[in-house]
């Protein structure tokens, strides 16, 4: 069609141009949030995520030899040593220093510094240092603020901190699993419940089915946010409480309507004569169900699981309300995000990771099964 | 237990007890109730085709029943008691009346029509935007897969995505939020804490949803987009129509039926909102909204009669939509 329209090439780069300038923006957020639980606390504070793969200048707080490796020459007593390599920082090369936090850069490499009690300090570029002092030194080694470039670091830390430290407040295992445990069944009670409600919406006969489809429709778009405090109070008062029985019997109803809409959508569209003639071969409903239907539904059943397990997976307002009680070990993940938002809002290492921790799954399934995914969505809103 | 072992157990258990239910009531039904022989084999055969639907039906309608519509009806009645003691007392409007008095709610409101407008016009015109142009080039579908990957991202982690791209750090420092080193570059003056400038950081709220909500809007309206007749454009093309004129006038108004369907599933979406706003501001810096107030109202202040209006309001907002969806279901039934 553009080729009719006789000038393809200016308006196929534009629409190149466009496309690529639409995917970065919308790339952008989640990539910096990716690069960013890969990189260690200094390094986010010290620049944005997109400076990661380049070297950085940055602040190191180091510290000196003791008392214990001090020598005496002449009058003088002395420590020497090299700064960078006792305190492991690797082979860097400095391009300032300092001995007090208020100016960290007051000297140049190489510079001799006066400190009080008559000490002096002499720090080269590599890191070779020269303390000297008229009385001996006592305590710990000497504070020194020293800036350099450093080279890009990644690191994996922050997973190994966030997925195997014992810390319940920012350790994600126990969260992680209390998510799966919510999702599973959350998932799998629904899809059968609503193939056989499915089924009989579609292929059988009986008075009010079209008003129960009508029915099912509107509860497709009712707010769940209605159904909190008598859920709550229902569960409460036949013992169920709050735990994962109440979530998983919520998350079964909420997933309800659209199972239905979505399979008997479905099933409404599998050829006639297949199930008729069944019938005629003496099939009774049940059989036909359980033989011929509900195999050839599978890629309906399939979307609408993906559906629900990203829905329960990422939900958080359902969990507060019917899973998540005083004594905090039932945390799901978005739970524990939204915790870490409101405890540790500064320390980007370890909400990166979690977030990430969170999302990987998510983003496993819907990179693995996009397909269904989208099949499902067209089934449920085109018209 | 362990509650990972119960998720198994209770897996298990359940879908037994629903292939046990559905396999022996039907088995009861042609068997023992109305079974298919006898003097009556044939009555009997009618009658249990009568009955078996509603054995189908049941399990599901049971849980639609009591988890949704039953609640419906519950919270009107909640939102018009309030307590008394250890009662509730039938009040009238009267948390209606005392909800409308207070400014957050007001301000809930006000801030849920401005989310009304602007994210279900912004994700469908972005989403209309991308499907169009991805829809002409080789890599349309990588594109349109990176652009749909924010479905898969829950609220909560979507808000921790924006707040480092909203992040700002005091003038001096390196900026770490993408927006802040934007802004700077630009020629802005000081970093700014965005979430916390009142009015706007409502749109910056609004951002994250329709970043999330554009994939979806796109996937169908590409789909809508295939579907249209080529020989209408090429008609048009041939009557010398430029491509901007091809897209408004001959494309946008054959998929208009489709757009409209993701105009009210976003719409749907947005009343229902909370996620978003409850991690990022929790409805500070005046970006309240219905869901966040009415779920303060319920499980903060512990007011159940004014949680239950608020809910009941947000009922009242999706009720249109709700009766153009069944509306529109019916028709394409007959």
């Amino acid at each position: 069609m553009d080729n009719i329209a006789g000038h393809k090439s200016s308006l196929t780069w534009a629409v190149h141009i466009s496309v690529a300038l639409l995917v970065l923006l919308w790339l952008l957020p989640t990539l910096g949030l990716l690069v960013s639980s890969f990189r260690t606390a200094d390094q986010i504070a010290g620049s944005g995520w997109w400076a990661a793969p380049f070297p950085q200048e940055e602040s190191l707080q180091l510290r000196t030899a003791g008392p214990d490796e001090m020598t005496q020459d002449g009058d003088l007593y002395v420590i020497e040593g090299n700064l960078l390599e006792q305190n492991g920082a690797g082979d860097l090369d400095i391009s300032a220093w300092g001995t007090s936090a208020r100016d960290v850069s007051a000297y140049a490499p190489g510079k001799t510094a006066e400190m009080r009690g008559g000490e002096t300090m002499t720090l080269e570029e590599d890191g070779t240092y020269r303390l000297t002092s008229a009385e001996a030194f006592e305590g710990r080694g000497e504070r020194v603020f020293v800036s350099a470039t450093v080279p890009p670091e990644f690191t994996l830390d922050n997973y190994e901190r966030i997925l195997f430290s014992d810390d319940s407040r920012e350790g994600m295992a126990k969260a992680f699993f209390n998510t799966l445990t919510v999702t599973i069944p959350a998932t799998i009670i629904p899809i059968l419940i609503a193939a056989f409600a499915a089924y009989a919406l579609a292929w059988m006969d009986f008075p009010g089915r079209a008003l129960l489809v009508a029915a099912v429709v509107a509860l497709l778009v009712v707010p769940l946010q209605l159904a909190l405090i008598p859920l709550l109070r229902l569960h409460l008062s036949i013992g169920i409480g709050k735990g994962y029985m109440g979530v998983w019997l919520a998350h079964t109803a909420f997933g309800m309507p659209l199972a239905v809409y979505l399979l008997r959508n479905y099933m409404v569209g599998l050829p006639k004569d297949i199930i008729e003639n069944a019938k005629v071969d003496g099939a009774t409903d049940f059989q036909i169900f359980t033989r011929i239907v509900l195999p050839l539904s599978f890629p309906a059943l399939a979307s609408f699981a993906i559906f629900q397990f990203l829905w329960t997976w990422n939900d958080l307002l359902v969990a507060l309300v019917f899973l998540i009680d005083a004594s905090g070990q039932t945390t799901v993940m978005t739970r524990q995000i939204v915790e870490l938002l409101g405890t540790r809002g500064g320390n980007w290492e370890i909400l990166a990771t979690a977030a990430f921790v969170s999302i990987s799954v998510p983003l496993v399934v819907f990179f693995a099964m996009q397909r269904y995914l989208v099949r499902g969505l067209l089934a449920g809103s085109v018209k | 237990m362990n509650p990972a072992l119960q998720g198994v157990i209770i897996v298990v258990l359940a879908v037994a007890v629903c292939v046990g239910y559905f396999w022996s009531s039907n088995q009861i039904l042609d068997r023992v109730i109305f079974p298919a022989k006898g003097e009556k084999a044939g009555q009997n055969i009618n009658r249990a085709n009568m009955v078996r639907p509603w054995l189908f039906l049941f399990p599901a309608l049971l849980v639609l029943g009591v988890y949704l519509a039953y609640p419906v009806v519950e919270t009107l009645r909640l939102s018009l008691t309030q307590r008394v003691g250890s009662g509730y007392e039938f009040v009238g409007f009267d948390n209606y009346v005392q909800m409308w008095n207070e400014p957050k709610f007001r301000e809930a409101l006000l801030n849920n029509m401005l989310w009304l407008v602007v994210v279900p016009a912004a994700s469908t015109a972005f989403g209309l935007l991308a499907a169009q142009l991805t829809d002409r080039i080789g890599w349309g579908a990588v594109a349109k897969s990176l652009i749909f990957m924010p479905m898969a991202i829950s609220f909560v982690g979507a808000a921790v995505i924006w707040k480092l791209v909203y992040d700002a750090r005091p003038l001096g420092q390196d900026q770490i939020g993408i927006l802040n080193a934007i802004y700077l570059g630009l020629g802005g003056d000081a970093p700014q804490t965005w979430l916390t400038i009142p009015f706007w950081n409502n749109f910056f709220l609004m951002a994250v949803l329709v970043w999330i909500q554009t994939g979806f809007a796109m996937v169908i309206l590409s789909a809508a987009l295939r579907g249209i007749p080529e020989e209408t454009v090429e008609a048009a093309i041939v009557d010398g129509a430029g491509p901007l004129r091809v897209f408004f006038q001959i494309k946008v108004p054959q998929i208009m039926g489709t757009i409209l369907v993701v105009w009210t599933t976003i719409t749907v979406i947005v009343l229902k909102i909370f996620d978003i706003v409850y991690a990022m501001t929790n409805g500070q810096f005046e970006t309240q909204v219905l869901a966040n107030y009415m779920y303060d109202k319920l499980f903060r202040a512990n007011d159940w009669g004014v949680g239950s209006a608020g809910a009941m309001v947000i009922m009242l907002l999706v009720t249109p939509i709700l009766v153009w969806n069944v509306y529109n279901a019916r028709k394409e039934m007959r």
